[in-house]
């Protein structure tokens, strides 16, 4: 049954078994499936920021027999998206209130696209307005807050040598994921005890089946096994299919329960752009201190971050951003003092990096301005701050294992290109500037603190024939690679070839519930159960014959201990480091930046599939240089203006610099083979690189992102 | 009216004015090709319309009487993978795969004109397709592993 | 979509006669900006398989590009490469390959749009609009927002550019490298002295001001002057104050020597 001469799995680059599937179109994403007699689904949304929505009227000059209509009096459970807070509707209501544009308001669904875009030119929404509020500045209610406090700050502030203060501003990103959100609902009569009991499938484009089937479940007053969640073929997620397919699943299955017919509810490009999450936008404001001598003694830190219109993950965001404001930095005294507040905006949420990269963007450019003002370089003062092994975090979480700040610089300098500035010709200076600039973060893997404990996540093993082998989880590939790096995981502690593996549907009726595709978990956590499940059905197929089966759930090492109401301890189990360093070309006379290298050394403990991690690297790294370049958005009256792809604009190949990833192992014991989490690290370090290269190349300093050629151009005029 | 579609003739009865993109995944049962925008600006809707890429949701149907259309469903030979088909998956090349199909058409375009490309002429000819997830740096290698 | 009637002549005669029936339907080249219309037009009359309207030819001291050539068989023509390099600079910041293989000079001076990349080019190579009926001088082409000289029923067949060995320079600035709408799109040739600028008002603009600085030899003098010739907006794209700056630094650059 097993097979001892295969060679281990975990560190080699295998194929990818949906490899075939993907370069063929045999691949079917939700939009993709047929569904013989499925109905057309459409969401109608608000037209203003806020208000009270008066009335809905279905124009009588159309024949509203030929198409369903879905009102929020059409939803029998309650009428919420469920998340963290109950304070989203799934369906604005008559009489109450409208809290931001794109709001959803009604459902329609026809047998064709072009009847269903008829009854949408048929329905008035008359709304009594109210004065917005859109500046995250003018915000009047708060969702949550959150300090962190470590030492004394305020002494130490007052104390210091040199006392540097210095605002910066991150902007909204998409996720713009190739795929736009849909779902296709499946209403099913079902048979049991309740005749005619009636429930709901739905197969989508989402990473969290288990989120989309709860929401579900509350929305529509359904018991769990009356509720199937299916996770199709997704293409792209970075967070904005976490929580946001929940509402594209609420609205299929009231639409299909009210036709009696499955029913397709696939966003087109624009919809999405501009009624979809992004990640939250805000402004960090930092005051450090430091000895004449470089020494940093204290950092007092001030984020705000828009959370939109409404609640959805926000407290959670606001958390990853407090707890790595300081950096990867050691200092004896902190503080950090963390709000989100409400606008009348579209709600935010989540996006790879969940608040890390808007507080490590400000952190990073920090150590720039200090050395500046003290007149070091800024890599030195790093190599002085930098956290080592024994070191205490912001939180008071005192780093026992696989600290990899210096290896990752090392790494980077070491790998870095020669760099050269292009020599003035003759008494002119060069129209393009050449920069770089260097950043050093790190990530926490799985959820804070006690996050992993209450998720308490869930796989199973089986044996389901000699030298068979499934694993049932509902973690989702979305690209990652999940899949394939769990069939290495399971492969190798059975001691079997990786091919005697396969991996089970993403279905809630089939698999257990792992916890959410999020949160950089996926290998070291869920990775990490399936090692321990696999190993356990090893040692019991010694004895017992197949078919067999072991559960494992979740236990928090008893290692990690966290305070939620003081906000001290240890917030993760390990840490995954990087350092970036970013080269790029300005043109004085236009503010345009190229960025033409970028490379990253990053510790993931293990990288289980180095071609895959690389792949994570690669492509997060991309996002941070559009998020830190092109990726802006603009708003008028609480609505994204960028509201296309004509004009959300992500980098092109010709946009996208060289990147260069060097994978430096610093094994983590807690994780499966040494794994750490990988998926979210790559976006947090490119943006303050760039900045920081920016600086360097022209002596401007742009303390926001994205650093358009708007900002980079009056920022060169002006210095 | 009537073309050849990955080698077949077929005929089609939609109104002239339907997009490409709409006749292959819904009357012809081709889902190989994606939306991805609707706007021309992703890429993921690539076909080859007599060998050239374009973006199939700007194209009606009407347009492509007589012509030659290609869909990445049409690359593999009878199920035996192409090089570069090959060279996408071993280099990682396609992570969700959402824009894989148009990105492998527009590679197969371009080395059936140039089969020595160098990075930057990749780069060109791959700029009309989007990717989210790789940051192009596996599927620049792919395609540079194809040249002959 | 389907309720969109497709009209497909036979030749460019039955194109002008079908267009004079079906005052409501719209000539269809490529359909880079038709197809992206919202709402669509009643019909469209598609020309991209006439061979009349296609192919570069040299003759009479003129160049004349077919109004459905592609971008692409005109950056790679040798012809316009040698006599009009800027069209082929200008038809490579197009979209990318899907957009050159059927974006048509055609379309673009239809659709009049005032950040169309190759309509600077044709202003500052002075070219000539040929339609069924007559021809129309570029500088007289545009006459509002989205608005043409063009009759109802008048159809553009191609576009004719003067060899007189002028040397007209281009640049774009947009906000990637690929696929992207022009904050700025400028192309000038020094003589005779043409400044023709797009996205900086609501027409692709000559800068008759700034052409009369640079007339006289005054560089400079050109430099300043074009700030006021322009009206450019703030909008999702851009900002007005970027768009004067850098329209003035790009004449500045394309001016040098």
């Amino acid at each position: 049954m097993t097979d001892s001469a295969a060679s281990p799995a975990v560190g080699r680059s295998v194929p990818r078994r949906e490899g075939a599937d993907k370069v063929t179109g045999r691949a079917h994403y939700t939009d993709d499936l047929v569904v013989p007699g499925a109905w057309y689904g459409k969401t109608i949304r608000s037209t203003v920021a806020r208000g009270t929505l008066r009335a809905i009227t279905l124009d009588p000059a159309f024949d509203w027999s030929r198409v369903v209509v879905v009102t929020a009096d059409d939803i029998p459970g309650d009428n919420v998206v469920q998340l963290i807070r109950d304070d989203q509707p799934a369906l604005a209501r008559v009489g109450g209130e409208i809290r931001h544009q794109e709001e959803p308001v009604l459902l329609l669904a026809a047998p064709d696209k072009g009847l269903l875009e008829e009854a949408a030119r048929h329905v008035r929404l008359a709304y009594e307005a109210r004065e917005p509020v859109l500046e995250l500045e003018r915000a009047t209610e708060t969702y949550h807050t959150i300090e962190i406090v470590k030492g004394d700050v305020a002494t130490a502030l007052r104390v210091a040598d040199l006392v540097v203060e210095r605002t910066f501003r991150v902007g909204l990103q998409e996720q713009l994921y190739i795929e736009p959100q849909g779902a296709i609902a499946f209403p099913y009569r079902g048979s049991g005890p309740g005749a005619g009991a009636s429930g709901v499938t739905v197969i989508g484009s989402l990473q969290c089946p288990y989120y989309v089937h709860r929401a579900l479940k509350r929305a529509l007053g359904l018991p769990d096994e009356q509720v199937v969640v299916i996770q199709a073929e997704t293409g792209g997620g970075f967070g904005g299919k976490e929580e946001y397919p929940s509402v594209v699943a609420i609205h299929a299955a009231l639409l299909a329960r009210k036709a009696g017919r499955p029913v397709r509810l696939i966003y087109d490009r624009h919809e999405d752009l501009a009624a979809t999450t992004k990640r939250h936008p805000g402004v960090i404001t930092h005051r450090t201190g430091v000895g004449r001598d470089g020494t940093l003694t204290a950092q007092d830190i001030e984020i705000v971050l828009d959370g939109g219109a409404y609640c959805t993950l926000t407290p959670v965001v606001l958390s990853r951003a407090a707890i790595h404001a300081a950096g990867a930095y050691a200092c004896p005294n902190v503080r950090i003092r963390a709000r989100a507040v409400a606008t009348n905006t579209p709600p935010n949420g989540a996006f790879r990096g969940f608040g890390a990269p808007q507080s490590l963007f400000a952190a990073e450019l920090m150590v720039e301005h200090v050395a500046e003002r003290l007149g070091v370089a800024s890599l030195d003062l790093r190599r002085k701050w930098m956290l080592r092994l024994g070191d205490s975090t912001a939180t008071g979480q005192v780093l026992t294992e696989s600290v990899s700040a210096e290896l990752v610089l090392d790494a980077a300098l070491k790998a870095a290109p020669t760099f050269q500035r292009p020599r003035p010709l003759g008494s002119n200076l060069p129209r393009v500037r050449r920069g770089r600039g260097l950043s050093l973060v790190f990530h926490g893997s799985g959820f804070t603190g006690s996050g992993e404990k209450k998720l308490a996540g869930k796989v199973a093993v089986e044996c389901t024939a000699p030298g068979e082998f499934r694993i049932l989880t509902a973690s989702t590939e979305i690209g990652q690679g999940t899949k394939t790096i769990f069939s290495q995981i399971a492969a190798d502690a059975l001691g079997v070839p990786i091919d005697r593996v396969t991996v089970g549907a993403q279905d809630t009726s089939l698999v257990p519930d792992s916890g959410p595709t999020v949160a950089s978990r996926t290998a070291m956590i869920v990775g990490g159960l399936i090692r321990d499940a696999a190993t356990e059905l090893q040692k019991r197929l010694t004895q017992e014959r197949p078919p067999l089966r072991v559960d494992r759930t979740y236990v928090q090492p008893d290692t990690v201990h966290w305070d939620d109401a003081t906000y001290r301890g240890d917030a993760y189990p390990v840490y995954a480091w990087a350092c970036t360093i970013a080269d790029v070309d300005v043109a004085l006379d236009t503010g345009e930046v190229r960025v033409t290298d970028v490379v990253t050394a990053v510790d993931c403990g293990k990288a289980i599939h180095p071609v895959m991690a690389e792949g994570q690297i690669e492509g997060g790294s991309l996002q941070a240089v559009g998020w830190a370049t092109i990726e802006e958005i603009k708003m008028r009256d609480g609505r994204y203006l960028n509201d296309r792809l004509a004009t959300y604009l992500i980098p092109t190949t010709l946009d996208a610099p060289r990147i260069r990833t060097i994978l430096v192992e610093n094994p983590y014991s807690g994780g499966p083979f040494g794994a750490k989490g990988i998926g979210e690290l790559p976006m947090d370090g490119p943006a303050p690189a760039i900045i920081a290269a920016i600086h360097d190349a022209t002596g401007a300093w742009i303390d926001e992102v994205p650093a358009t050629p708007e900002k980079v151009l009056a920022a060169c005029a002006s210095s | 009216m009537r073309f050849v579609l990955n080698g077949r003739s077929v005929a089609v009865d939609a109104p002239g004015s339907r997009r490409l993109l709409d006749v292959l995944r819904e009357d012809l049962g081709f889902t190989g090709t994606k939306e991805g925008c609707g706007e021309g600006e992703c890429g993921a809707c690539s076909v080859l319309i007599d060998g050239a890429v374009v973006d199939s949701c700007l194209v009606a149907v009407g347009q492509v009487e007589g012509c030659n259309v290609v869909t990445v469903e049409g690359l593999a030979d009878g199920g035996q993978l192409t090089a570069l088909q090959q060279a996408f998956i071993e280099h990682g090349a396609a992570q969700c795969g959402i824009c894989t199909p148009g990105m492998l058409l527009a590679a197969h375009a371009l080395l059936q004109q140039n089969s020595q490309p160098s990075d930057g002429d990749v780069r060109i000819a791959l700029a009309g397709n989007l990717c989210r997830c790789t940051g192009y740096t596996k599927i620049i290698d792919a395609v540079l592993a194809c040249r002959t | 979509m389907p309720d969109v009637t497709y009209l497909r002549p036979r030749d460019v005669a039955d194109a002008v006669r079908l267009y004079g029936e079906h005052p409501d339907c719209r000539p269809l080249a490529g359909g880079t900006d038709l197809m992206v219309m919202r709402p669509l037009p009643r019909a469209l009359l598609d020309l991209w398989h006439l061979g009349e309207l296609k192919g570069i030819r040299r003759g009479d001291g003129a160049i004349e590009i077919g109004a459905a050539e592609s971008y692409t068989g005109i950056i790679g023509s040798a012809l316009v490469r040698e006599h009009l390099p800027a069209l082929a600079a200008a038809s490579r910041t197009i979209g990318a390959a899907q957009i050159q293989n059927r974006g048509t000079l055609g379309g673009n001076l239809a659709n009049a749009s005032p950040a169309g990349d190759t309509l600077p080019v044709l202003l500052a190579a002075d070219a000539v609009v040929v339609t069924d009926r007559r021809a129309i001088p570029v500088a007289d082409f545009f006459i509002g927002y989205r608005k043409t000289a063009l009759l109802p029923g008048e159809l553009i067949v191609a576009v004719r550019f003067p060899l007189d060995g002028r040397v007209v320079r281009f640049l774009k600035v947009g906000t990637r490298a690929a696929q992207a709408i022009s904050k700025v799109v400028l192309a000038v040739s020094r003589a005779p002295a043409r400044i023709a600028v797009g996205s900086v008002a609501e027409v692709p603009l000559r800068a008759r001001g700034a052409e009369q600085a640079l007339e006289r030899g005054d560089v400079a003098g050109a430099v300043t002057t074009i700030a006021a010739d322009i009206r450019p907006i703030d909008d999702v794209r851009s900002t007005a104050a970027y768009r004067r700056a850098v329209t003035r630094n790009i004449l500045r650059r394309l001016l040098e020597p």
